[in-house]
């Protein structure tokens, strides 16, 4: 049985890896358009986007994900798009917001001063932000953004209340064999996957550690 | 030609008036100290020549040259501030990049000549300022004084016209606060225009071709340094020069 419920396990697997590293594709870039968004000193779009994020962050992604897929369906009568699609969509705003806040964070945590030594040198602002706070920014950001990284490899589960077929919906249909040993199975996957990107963490930090600020 | 003429400059915060009608003017390869007590509008005076801050009022001139004006575009205001170079009290070094790559950073983004002359023009820099065995240290393997002394090579690596100090030595340890001086003499020998804004009273007097004493907003007094150290015409001058004399 082994064989055949690892197969079946693995088919589950690449779903949940389809989600998570579409999901981080879109969602770390998308986050600091969103951040730039929540500190824009035009007030109405910073209220909007502060709004924005306040409500995804405030609502479960379990029914967002049901409203991006059903929603436009019920509300505008429009053709229901795929549900891999849908999964993207909502995971990816969702998880936007969340890095947003951290970026946010990030980008409020580095003195004035960096951008001033850099405006006093004519550099223009993107310069500034791309040559001398970013990788501060990086650093400062490594560990909150793992958590949230290892919080994506399990919540791709949730996929499957649109009907993605992810590991855990895999473990699953072998209780109706009698089998509960692929459940507890599925639960490897998860603990050596997100054991990988601990490591791969540790070593951005130690990559970042030759510099202090 | 004077170098640098700053014609009538205002500047306030809120309501509250930060500087109120400052001129004075500068030669080329003059030194020029700005005393005064903490809130006299040094700093913001420093920060209106280098476009940190826009002055409300008045004019800003180099070589002729003006600066300023209303409506300026993002770009102008970026070559206007390449007229000055800034060295600040907090250094505000590039922590992720190495001692040369701190002063060829700025350089390199605006394209001033080869990687070879940059690299070199920065070397020589270094040996200025007493550092080139450190060329490949980080900011924080330095001590104060020696990232001092590289962001007054940062600063240079531009070829400012007038290099503005903001109080160099105040965030220094006491024993670290000579090496900064000494090489800020050494510029001065070399015949660059500086502006320093500083507590440090012997430097003051010592280094100043010219001294602005400020107190709340205003140059209340200008001149050599004999006249504002030894005869200061007015009474608030005299009663902060001695004011640092002071024995205990």
């Amino acid at each position: 049985m082994f064989v055949p419920v690892t197969m079946q396990l693995l088919g589950g697997f690449w779903e949940t890896l389809k989600v998570f590293s579409l999901t981080l594709l879109f969602s770390l870039p998308l986050g600091l358009v969103v951040s730039f968004g929540s500190m824009s000193k035009f007030t109405p779009l910073r209220v909007l986007v502060k709004g924005f994020v306040w409500i995804i962050r405030g609502t479960p992604l379990m029914l967002q994900l049901i409203i991006i897929f059903y929603g436009p369906g019920l509300v505008f009568g429009l053709p229901a798009m795929p549900r891999f699609t849908a999964t993207i969509l909502a995971f990816t705003i969702n998880y936007a917001c969340y890095f947003s806040e951290i970026y946010r964070g990030g980008i409020e945590s580095i003195p004035k001063g960096q951008y001033e030594a850099g405006q006093v040198l004519g550099m223009t602002k993107s310069q500034i932000f791309f040559k001398v706070v970013l990788l501060q920014v990086i650093k400062r950001i490594l560990a909150p953004i793992s958590n949230e990284v290892i919080t994506l490899v399990k919540d791709t589960s949730l996929a499957r209340i649109i009907g993605i077929y992810e590991i855990i919906w895999a473990g699953e249909s072998f209780i109706k064999k009698g089998l509960i040993w692929p459940l507890f199975y599925t639960g490897i996957f998860y603990l050596v996957f997100s054991g990988l990107l601990t490591i791969f963490f540790g070593r951005m930090e130690k990559k970042l550690d030759y510099f202090r600020g | 030609m004077a170098v640098l003429e700053v014609k009538k400059i205002k500047k306030s915060f809120g309501g509250l008036d930060v500087l109120k009608d400052v001129s004075f003017s500068l030669e080329e390869g003059q030194v020029l100290t700005i005393i005064g007590s903490s809130g006299s509008g040094k700093t913001t005076l420093l920060r209106c020549l280098n476009f940190l801050e826009t002055a409300d009022e008045g004019q800003i001139l180099v070589n002729g040259k003006l600066l300023t004006g209303s409506h300026l575009t993002e770009e102008q205001i970026r070559e206007n501030r390449l007229h000055f170079g800034l060295v600040f009290q907090n250094f505000n070094l590039f922590p992720q990049y190495t001692v040369l790559q701190n002063i060829t950073l700025a350089p390199t983004l605006l394209k001033q000549g080869s990687q070879e002359e940059i690299q070199k023009k920065a070397m020589e820099l270094l040996d200025k300022v007493g550092l080139t065995q450190k060329k490949d240290a980080y900011p924080c393997q330095l001590s104060g004084g020696q990232q001092q002394r590289v962001a007054i090579a940062r600063a240079l690596a531009l070829n400012p016209q007038v290099l503005c100090f903001d109080e160099p030595t105040s965030a220094l340890d006491p024993e670290l606060t000579g090496e900064v001086l000494r090489v800020i003499r050494g510029l001065k020998e070399q015949n660059t225009t500086m502006i320093v804004v500083t507590h440090e009273m012997d430097f003051a007097r010592s280094v100043a071709d010219v001294v602005i004493y400020m107190a709340d907003g205003v140059i209340e007094e200008m001149g050599t340094p004999e006249e504002v150290f030894d005869h200061p015409v007015s009474e608030k001058t005299r009663h902060f020069i001695q004011g640092t004399q002071q024995a205990f």
